[in-house]
């Protein structure tokens, strides 16, 4: 069989391109809630960061082609590999199923793939395409005047003054319902649990994993994990508690959510 | 581990699987047994059940056994759910009936996966393991008189990682124990065995490549490193071979696309 061939029908190449797909969505999720966690600084960063990613124009559209064949060959090996599976059970069950030592989350990597599927559709429809949520969409915002330069890396990337979608106030309208937070943290959570075994899972797969460095590898999966969540968690609990209140020159601050319901 | 001997001799009862060849319906069946000598292993007590059922002129249960002392790797039970029963590194032979509770229900059941189709109530053909076997699991030499020791000079600690694949019996409890019916510890066992030796290099990229796609047309499931098999093998092989096969695996794949002549040995 060709490269092709072996990565693509058998079972151990379908694993690799399941942890190359894997890994490249876990540097996207990291680089994802780096940029969002811009929510806790001025309004300018998070609006300035925003307006930078779209005027990247080409370059935007290769990274979100490229994250969406990542998704479709992550999903495609795991549909193929489950079918694969469920043949080589055969029709007739044990009497006594049990685990000897699985980890709990390896269990359920189906389930949390799932939902975190579905929360992905929703926070992309919310987000990003703007069928969601429509009123508090970016697009349909006034726009924000940026108050500073922002510079990314040292360059400068949008001007003082210059007009943008206001993002900070999409973000902090979202997570002010209580359905959207509570969703996205159970999203997070459950996404924190399938890379609790994914992350670590990609090394077994690469066959980069060994005995003498697994407990480093082991307490490194443990704390991207805590820290991947709680970053993540940390946006709407902070929003919907109101712990972090609007900046001044944002829609949200001149105009409350509750307020914005109540408008005709 | 099987260690120290009880004087108490217990009552259990046996629920076994009975069907009566490949492909007919098949259904658990309660055998008591009294009064049972702790010390025998749980073959034994299928063989005195046996022995009863065949006085009574009842068709006595079909299990797979041959050594007896955990090398040959035929006897395969599913025990309460976990192969070979509750203890760690042993096979079914060694599983002795002090490991059980006075009273207790065990539940005996066949290696099930679709590859291993059930022969006779608690014998399922396992000649899948043959044919993967055969497609790679050898070196191609000469044979003859023994060769003089430490012709070939052989590191220590490769030898020693060699000796742990090499342990492996067979027995096909990593394919029953997997929940995709995965044979990728047997696989990786006979892979890394050959493959740390000077003598498989040869054949080492041809080997893996032959190996794990003969497993995959037979239908055997893909590796969720669970660990499930390494917790139920008997000779306790190292989940750590299944990484040194997906490395083996993965680079013999790219060496053939990439070199010339990289895949000798083996014909595919």
């Amino acid at each position: 069989m060709s490269l092709i061939g072996n990565l693509f029908c058998s079972t151990v190449g379908r694993k690799f391109l399941m942890a190359v797909s894997g890994l490249i969505l876990v540097g996207f999720v990291i680089g994802h809630l780096v940029g969002n966690l811009q929510i806790f600084s001025h309004p300018d960063k998070i609006n300035g960061y925003a307006q930078f990613l779209h005027s990247l124009g080409p370059l935007l559209w290769v990274t979100r082609i490229g994250l969406l064949i990542a998704a479709v060959i992550h999903i495609w090996a795991a549909i193929a590999l489950t079918r694969t599976n469920a043949q080589a059970r055969g029709t007739q069950h044990y009497g006594v199923n049990r685990w000897i030592r699985a980890p709990f989350a390896s269990r359920y990597m189906r389930l949390t793939g799932f939902v975190v599927l579905a929360f992905l559709a929703y926070h992309l429809a919310q987000f990003t395409l703007g069928y969601a949520s429509s009123s508090t969409f970016k697009g349909h915002l006034p726009e924000y005047t940026m108050a500073s330069d922002f510079h990314i890396f040292g360059f400068p990337a949008v001007e003082k003054g210059h007009a943008v979608d206001d993002v900070y106030s999409m973000v902090f309208y979202g997570f002010q319902n209580p359905v959207i937070s509570f969703f996205y943290i159970l999203a997070v959570g459950l996404l924190t649990i399938h890379l609790l075994h994914g992350f670590q899972s990609v090394f077994h797969s690469f066959g980069w994993y060994s005995a003498s460095w697994a407990p480093a590898l082991r307490a490194v999966t443990i704390i991207f994990c805590i820290g991947f969540f709680f970053g993540n968690a940390s946006m709407p609990a902070a929003i919907l508690s109101g712990w972090l209140k609007p900046a001044q020159g944002t829609n949200v601050a001149a105009q409350p959510r509750t307020a914005l319901n109540q408008a005709p | 581990m099987a260690a120290g001997v009880s004087k108490n001799n217990i009552s259990v009862t046996l629920r076994v699987w009975r069907q009566a060849g490949p492909g007919k319906p098949g259904g658990f069946v309660d055998y008591p047994a009294k009064n049972v000598n702790s010390n025998m292993s749980i073959l034994e007590l299928l063989d005195v059940v046996n022995d009863e059922l065949t006085l009574k002129g009842d068709e006595p249960i079909a299990f797979a056994h041959d050594c007896r002392e955990g090398i040959c790797g035929t006897c395969s039970l599913m025990i309460d759910g976990k192969p070979h029963g509750p203890n760690q590194g042993v096979a079914s032979c060694q599983t002795y009936m002090r490991s059980f509770e006075d009273g207790a229900v065990i539940v005996i059941e066949p290696f099930r996966a679709a590859p291993f189709p059930i022969v006779k109530d608690l014998v399922s053909d396992r000649s899948a393991f043959d044919r993967i076997q055969q497609a790679g699991g050898f070196i191609t030499v000469r044979t003859g008189a023994a060769p003089d020791a430490n012709s070939i000079p052989v590191p220590k600690a490769d030898a020693e990682l060699a000796m742990d694949a090499a342990a492996c019996i067979g027995c096909g409890a990593c394919v029953a124990a997997c929940k995709n019916r995965s044979a990728v510890l047997f696989v990786a066992a006979k892979v890394s065995h050959l493959g740390l030796m000077p003598q498989g290099q040869p054949e080492r990229d041809s080997r893996v490549l032959a190996m794990v796609n003969t497993a995959d047309e037979l239908g055997f499931g893909s590796c969720t490193n669970q660990g499930e098999c390494s917790a139920a093998c008997p000779k306790m092989i190292s989940h750590d071979f299944i990484v040194r096969l997906n490395r083996d695996y993965l680079a013999a794949s790219f060496r053939s696309a990439f070199c010339a002549h990289a895949a000798g040995g083996h014909a595919e």
